[in-house]
């Protein structure tokens, strides 16, 4: 019989390991998926984890898309980690990031046709701020209603694709595309564009926005007082409020930072790489990205590899779709299954695994 | 502008039903004391597994069984992670909803747009023209009063019987009845199973009932407001029912209303569902007697038997 016997605390090895075991179960379960859709496995594995960087025809082209994608994914793991560690659950970061996005679109459609430099960097703060305001409402709730921000700040995801389609269509259209959805293209005007800043890397303003936020949540969590707070209140609620540490603040600090930086990511991305506030330029990264925080062990450096492992699996899926004419979907499913086996392996950081009925444990 | 009140009460009916039954579903597995949080993507499982069933075999019965069991194969995985493996409820429910939209959207390829069978409605067409009263009572499917019917079973089986005084006993103290000698994790898997095929049903109802059709994502946070609806009814059967219709009477007025073109922004009308849900659920929360008191006390805690 096999028993499972708690361990005092979690393993270091094998929270270390567990990751990388589970993208290699990953990889054997998704052959399988592969191979049940009629592809070969092995070559589909290859197209999807070597060919973004090493195929000699595409790989110019995916390869700066790594960083495109892996940007946002890690600037909002980074903020929902945070909540994630002190048990605030933060779901609704795609709501945040289309919020934030249409914020910062508006302000830099509302100075059109200016070129003023002040113009991005206002964006920049107007998406923070949206993002931070929308995740406020589930936060507001939460301390003052003791609503659950799970359910609030998820449904308001739906919410904010309501405004999304009503800014694409109606109020932030663009006045010269004869009625047709979508804003004016920011990616292409001078003083609202978040440019590619070196040529063939795919780094833009929203990579060194993720990098700067992977290092600061690293010094916060290990350096900084509010850090302790954050792990304290996730690993022993009771004890972090006897230490003085104060629930309603850290409630509205991490659902703060975690919109505010979803908010932004959003500007990047509709700045840049999507280049105009359309009905769909969202593309799922805000729920993504909790995969992300997941696979990264809550910890910022590993939610920079995990980051850029699921940039990865993205521009591989396109390629797959390409080359071999794999569904679009099979790769969501993919990710899904990543974070399945990364919660299944869990259990051998947190338990010891005894095998027959065994006394030797009391 | 005027809004044919019957209609507005059949379309109430059949917009609510899908959210009843995941709902019902996800009340027996919270009392358990259990949070599933997937159950979106159970819901969007069951609608296309019901959906490509209904296509390829022209049986909506087969396609409701086979909605059932597609809701309840994902909840094993989750039965699976929670019980055996002891992982986070919270992060596994997301997990399976995010792996449910995934695949879902992957079994459906090539579906949208077919015709599924016709369900017929399981009372002769001549009492549904009774004037007012006809279509709302006797002008639905047979899952329709399944739900209701449903809703009634677990009211019982809770309040009444040996099952339902377990069922709540482990979920208020699971430490308690494992003491007692009650199997802890064979009853949740059980609840867990109930709950995915609640779920499934209620999304192959929409697919193949409601819609008729398969759209991808087309559940749109059904399974949220589902899960939503468990906490406004204070994990009590009848008033999930009220909630569910509830809910369904402002999604069916509101998109009366953008038929209808009168002042209100779309955005708003879209909207205006989910809005709602997050209202009513401000207004149970506040009160703090009323919400905490029904809740069962073990949701969401791992067990983990030390002997």
């Amino acid at each position: 019989m096999i028993r499972l016997e708690k361990r005092p605390t979690p393993s270091r090895f094998w929270s270390l390991s567990t990751p990388v075991i589970a993208v290699i179960l990953t990889m054997i379960a998704g052959g399988l998926m592969f191979a049940a859709l009629g592809q070969d496995p092995v070559e589909a594995i290859r197209v999807i984890f070597w060919d973004p960087l090493f195929h000699p025809q595409f790989a110019s082209y995916s390869r700066p898309q790594l960083l495109v994608k892996a940007g946002p994914l890690i600037l909002i793991a980074i903020g929902l980690s945070l909540g994630f560690r002190a048990g605030i659950w933060n779901i609704g970061a795609e709501g945040q990031y289309i919020i934030g996005a249409i914020c910062g679109a508006a302000f830099g459609l509302a100075l059109y046709p200016s070129e003023n430099i002040l113009i991005f960097p206002g964006m920049v703060i107007v998406g923070a701020l949206g993002g931070w305001a929308w995740a406020m409402i589930p936060g507001i709730l939460k301390t003052r209603f003791r609503t659950n921000e799970i359910l609030v700040s998820l449904l308001l995801v739906y919410v904010a694709e309501a405004i999304l389609a009503s800014a694409a269509t109606n109020w932030l259209r663009n006045p010269e595309a004869r009625g047709f959805p979508g804003s004016r293209n920011l990616a292409r005007h001078p003083g609202t564009d978040n440019p590619e800043l070196i040529a063939g890397t795919g780094m833009h303003w929203g990579v060194v926005a993720a990098f700067i936020a992977v290092i600061a949540a690293y010094v916060l969590l290990n350096r900084h007082v509010l850090g302790y707070q954050i792990k304290l209140a996730g690993q022993a609620p009771r004890a972090a409020r006897f230490a003085g540490v104060e629930p309603t603040r850290l409630v509205l600090l991490c659902l703060g930072v975690s919109g505010a930086l979803a908010g932004m990511a959003g500007l990047f991305e509709v700045s840049g790489p999507a280049g105009q506030i359309s009905i769909d330029f969202n593309s799922g990264y805000g729920f993504t990205a909790i995969i992300v925080a997941f696979l990264g062990r809550l910890h910022p450096v590993g939610i920079l590899l995990a980051g850029l492992l699921m940039a990865l699996t993205y521009i591989g899926g396109e390629l797959a779709q390409l080359m071999l004419g794999v569904p679009a979907p099979a790769i969501q499913a993919f990710q899904g299954m990543l974070l399945f086996f990364l919660l299944a392996l869990d259990v051998l950081s947190n338990f010891r695994i005894r095998f027959g009925t065994g006394r030797a444990a009391a | 502008m005027s809004i044919d009140l019957v209609a507005l009460t059949v379309a109430l009916i059949t917009v609510s039903t899908p959210v009843l039954l995941a709902a019902i579903g996800e009340l027996v597995v919270e009392k358990s004391g259990v949070l599933n949080l997937g159950v979106e993507g159970m819901m969007i499982t069951g609608a296309v597994v019901g959906f490509v069933t209904a296509v390829e075999t022209g049986s909506p019965t087969l396609a409701f069984l086979a909605g059932m069991g597609g809701g309840m194969a994902l909840s094993l995985i989750f039965a699976v992670l929670t019980q055996l493996l002891l992982s986070n409820q919270v992060a596994t429910g997301l997990a399976l909803t995010l792996f449910g939209l995934g695949l879902s959207a992957l079994l459906g390829v090539g579906y949208p747009g077919q015709t599924p069978p016709v369900v017929t409605d399981p009372f002769p067409a001549a009492l549904a023209e009774i004037l007012v009263v006809g279509p709302i009572l006797f002008g639905h499917s047979l899952v329709t009063y399944l739900s209701v019917l449903l809703v009634a079973a677990v009211w019982y089986v809770l309040a009444f019987t040996r099952t339902g005084l377990i069922l709540r006993a482990v979920g208020e103290s699971h430490e308690a009845a494992h003491a007692l000698g009650y199997k802890v994790v064979r009853i949740r898997i059980l609840a867990i199973l109930f709950g995915g095929a609640c779920a499934g049903l209620g999304g192959a109802f929409l697919s193949v009932v409601r819609v008729q059709n398969w759209i991808e994502g087309m559940t749109a946070g059904a399974g949220w407001i589902a899960l939503a609806l468990v906490v406004f009814a204070s994990w009590k059967p009848w008033r999930v029912l009220f909630g569910a219709y509830l809910f369904g009477g402002i999604a069916a007025l509101q998109l009366r209303l953008q038929a209808a073109e009168i002042g209100v922004p779309v955005a708003l009308l879209d909207a205006s569902p989910y809005l709602v849900t997050i209202i009513v659920l401000v207004l149970i929360s506040s009160d703090r007697s009323r919400a905490a008191l029904n809740a069962p006390a073990a949701l969401g805690r791992v067990f983990h038997a030390s002997s």
